[in-house]
């Protein structure tokens, strides 16, 4: 079965290309505009579960560090690789994510490979 | 996988004009309301969403500009920089020139104005907040890491790896580094250090207080082992050396199973002692030479966003027809007449649901007219500035959908009639304070739908139109004459659409110049619709301009003329009659003409125009329809009426040439080519004395 990979990005073009990529890469992809969808989404998934998430920081509604803290909330997602774009490579930014409950991050701007090399880093195969 | 950036360019573009599109329109309620904190969010969040893209995607240009422009607006919504109108203007210049170096990026222009210029006072700005105006460089283009193939001989490394203990809370699975320092070549021995397990009475399953120490041998360099540990590694310890390549392990203890069995080990019993912080940090990746995303030409498809519903329903319509092809084929499989009501049956749903089908499809090219009226609040701002005056702009029906086309071209004419109400129409505050109306003059972009039209009016409260400067125009002109007695309000103030008709008594910057409603009006016939307007002195005028919803499939009105069947616009038919011989007359100067409830008629004889045959010449036999365009009616002479149906308009110019009188060609349900008429030409023959065009031709 292949994975699902849910994107949150409030970009579309970052949207297609990060999903472009990962289904590229054999994954199913769910997109979430921003963090409030993506918990919706998220919901609507059997059993609340995907196995990867990939969320920009910057977003309308919801931001995506609420969005973390939530998704972490939630048994299904609790162990779930969450991955963070965010474009600062300060720490400042990453201590954050991190107290949030991201797994790791990708800083922008990143090349779909990139981004390949760090979802293998993360994700169990 | 290998893949080129480019292909998401399109989506960029389009996404980034919108934003730059939304960000004039926020940056304009900034001015307004500079309190307004998650407006100042919003902004941030548009620039930021661009510079974002435009790295990731390549164009340098356009992140770096906005980049320092970011930072600018990160300082204002923390509250470390007010607005004030100098740097309103220049985020309102900014966002300009971001508009420009997309549009290089997008390959529509060669050339950019300088960043320099507008850098520099951004920099400025930040400098005042800052005492520096240093900002942090913006990560560069994005770059492949380039496996670097390696040849070097391997290493005996040995790892310490005990990680935070909040690691698997954040979804991180030592397992899987474990696995990875596995597949990086050969594992010698991996010792799991249980020492720090607390009692299970206090032990948090979901904590982790394993440590490991792994000795392995790898063409890896050290760099990328300890890049494994990036997101951990600074609350885990990871001690990375290296041995003698001869070195021979004492196997203490192997726990060859540890990594697929930490969690189940989780709940033994030790205690935890605070995990010590060493982490040892990677060195960045050796950037490789940079992707070569090129900019410049890109085959900029013209794209259109359609809501997903709409393309929903389209896909449950395809269904249907599919469903009623199904059915059509069974019922003629093997047809015999008992079978007919049901191919009735069968042929009506297929119609009912191709109709549906048009329609939807023709949903796809409607858009929210909001899609022109969205640069009027700029540029009622700016010619506000310019002339001093204070006007607002309200908009009315921005969701009113329309053609695509329409919205195109109908934009330029739109802005004609803004601009002429900000520079003539509209008072200067002293003016209005005089008039004893308030300070603010207020314009009005207001659409909805009118029947099979959709209606834009544009209004100002202004000072309406001077009814004595335009009849002394005309008169000026040549169009009235000076002894006549001065026409009717409405037919006087109609005289400003004709060629060369201004009466600005002198040229300004932003109208005046001769090129007047003339082309307003052309350009709004050419769309097939029609203008009017209404003005009271004093208070105010409205210009109407009415439209068809869209240019590609007409409702008509066939009828034949010997052996040819024209199409006529339903719109501009007002009825058909059969005269009685004595109200068709001929009259000196004027031709036939045809007298219906006293109003006076001119006959066009459709089989003379085309120079065809008819089958009636006879007015009282054959029929006349009489058709309206811009309040002028003309009847003309067809042999019979044959339905309305809805016609798909073909044009004759590309595959022909323009014909007088002929608006296009479409094709019949029985595979014959069908004229349609062009009536505002139509009528424009009679003016001319209904001279043949055939001749012409």
């Amino acid at each position: 079965m292949s994975k699902t990979a849910l994107i949150v990005d409030d970009s579309s073009s970052m949207r297609q290309m990060v999903g472009f990529t990962l289904k590229g890469a054999g994954f199913q992809v769910i997109e979430g505009v921003d963090g409030q969808d993506a918990l919706t989404k998220l919901k609507e998934v059997p059993g609340g579960k995907v196995d990867i998430i990939i969320t920009d920081l910057n977003m309308p509604i919801m931001d995506g560090l609420t969005f973390i803290k939530q998704a972490r909330s939630l048994p299904a997602c609790k162990f779930t690789p969450i991955l963070m774009l965010t474009t600062e490579s300060g720490d400042n930014r990453k201590a954050e994510g991190k107290a949030a409950g991201a797994t790791g991050w990708i800083v922008k701007p990143f090349h779909p490979e990139q981004m390949l090399k760090v979802i293998e880093k993360v994700l169990p195969s | 996988m290998n893949f080129d950036t480019a292909m998401f360019h399109s989506a960029f573009f389009e996404e980034a004009a919108d934003l730059l599109e939304d960000l004039e329109g926020l940056l304009l309620r900034l001015e307004k309301s500079p309190d307004d904190l998650e407006l100042l969010n919003t902004i941030f969040r548009c620039a930021h969403s661009i510079k974002g893209g435009s790295a990731t995607f390549g164009f340098a240009d356009l992140a770096q500009f906005t980049h320092g422009l970011e930072t600018l607006l990160d300082l204002m919504r923390n509250g470390q920089l007010k607005i004030s109108k100098t740097i309103s203007q220049l985020l309102l210049e900014s966002r300009d020139q971001m508009r420009a170096l997309l549009a290089v990026a997008r390959g529509e222009e060669s050339t950019a104005p300088d960043s320099a210029p507008l850098t520099a006072r951004i920099h400025e700005q930040i400098e005042s907040v800052n005492g520096t105006s240093d900002i942090s460089a913006i990560t560069e283009e994005p770059v492949i890491i380039e496996e670097t193939a390696i040849t070097a001989a391997t290493k005996v490394y040995r790892l310490k790896f005990v990680p935070g203990p909040d690691i698997l809370r954040r979804g991180i699975d030592p397992r899987q580094m474990i696995n990875q320092i596995r597949e990086s070549g050969e594992l010698i021995s991996i010792i799991c250090d249980t020492s720090r397990l607390p009692s299970i009475e206090e032990i948090d399953p979901e904590s982790s207080y394993l440590g490991w120490e792994i000795i392995f041998r790898t063409e890896w360099e050290e760099a990328q082992i300890l890049d494994i540990f990036e997101f951990i590694e600074d609350e885990s310890e990871i001690v990375l050396t290296i041995e003698p390549a001869d070195f021979i392990p004492v196997i203490i203890q192997e726990v060859s199973a540890a990594a697929e069995t930490i969690r189940a080990e989780t709940s033994n019993s030790l205690n935890l002692d605070s995990a010590p912080l060493s982490a040892a940090k990677p060195t960045p990746p050796q950037p490789a030479a940079a992707t070569p995303t090129s900019g410049g030409k890109n085959s900029d498809t013209q794209t259109l966003r359609v809501a997903t519903d709409k393309v929903d329903k389209l896909i449950n319509l395809v269904g249907e027809l599919i469903i009623n092809q199904s059915m059509l084929n069974e019922v003629i499989s093997d047809f015999s007449m008992a079978k007919l009501p049901r191919l009735i049956e069968a042929v009506a749903e297929m119609e009912r649901a191709s109709r549906d089908l048009q329609e939807r499809v023709m949903a796809v090219r409607m858009l929210p007219i909001k899609y022109a009226f969205g640069r009027f609040p700029r540029l009622v701002h700016d010619l506000s500035v310019a002339c001093g005056k204070k006007i607002e702009l309200k908009t009315v029906g921005e969701d009113t959908e329309l053609d695509k086309t329409v919205i195109e071209v109908v934009t330029d004419p739109l802005t004609h009639l803004v601009r002429n109400s900000i520079d003539h129409a509209l008072e200067t505050p002293e003016e209005r304070r005089a008039a004893g109306k308030p300070e603010m003059g207020t314009i009005t972009l207001n659409a909805f739908h009118e029947g099979g039209n959709i209606v834009i009016e544009v209004s100002d409260d202004g000072r309406g139109l001077n009814r004595e400067r335009i009849l002394q125009k005309a008169i000026d002109r040549g169009l009235i004459s000076e002894n006549d007695a001065p026409p009717a309000d409405d037919i006087l103030y109609n005289y400003i659409f004709h060629p060369g008709f201004s009466t600005a008594k002198e040229v300004t910057d932003l109208s005046g110049r001769g090129v007047g409603m003339d082309i307003v009006k052309r350009a709004v016939q050419a769309l097939g619709g029609s203008i009017s307007l209404n003005t009271v002195p004093g208070k105010g005028t409205r210009f109407r301009i009415k439209l068809p919803l869209t240019m590609a499939i007409l409702e008509g009105l066939s009828l034949s003329v010997g052996e040819e069947v024209y199409i006529l616009p339903l719109t501009s038919i007002v009825e058909s009659i059969r005269p009685k011989l004595g109200d068709v007359r001929l009259v000196a100067g004027q031709g036939e003409i045809v007298l219906m409830r006293g109003e006076v008629l001119p006959i066009l004889r459709l089989y003379q125009v085309f120079g065809s045959t008819a089958q009636f010449t006879d007015p009282t036999k054959a029929l006349l329809v009489i058709v309206e365009n811009d309040g002028r009616k003309v009847a003309l002479l067809v042999d019979e009426l044959i339905g309305q149906s809805q016609v798909v308009i073909k044009s004759l110019e590309t595959n022909y040439r323009k014909v007088n009188g002929i608006a296009g060609a479409t094709i019949l349900g029985d595979g014959r080519v069908a004229l349609i008429l062009d009536v505002p030409g139509l009528i424009h023959t009679d003016r001319l004395g209904g001279a043949s065009f055939a001749e012409a031709a």
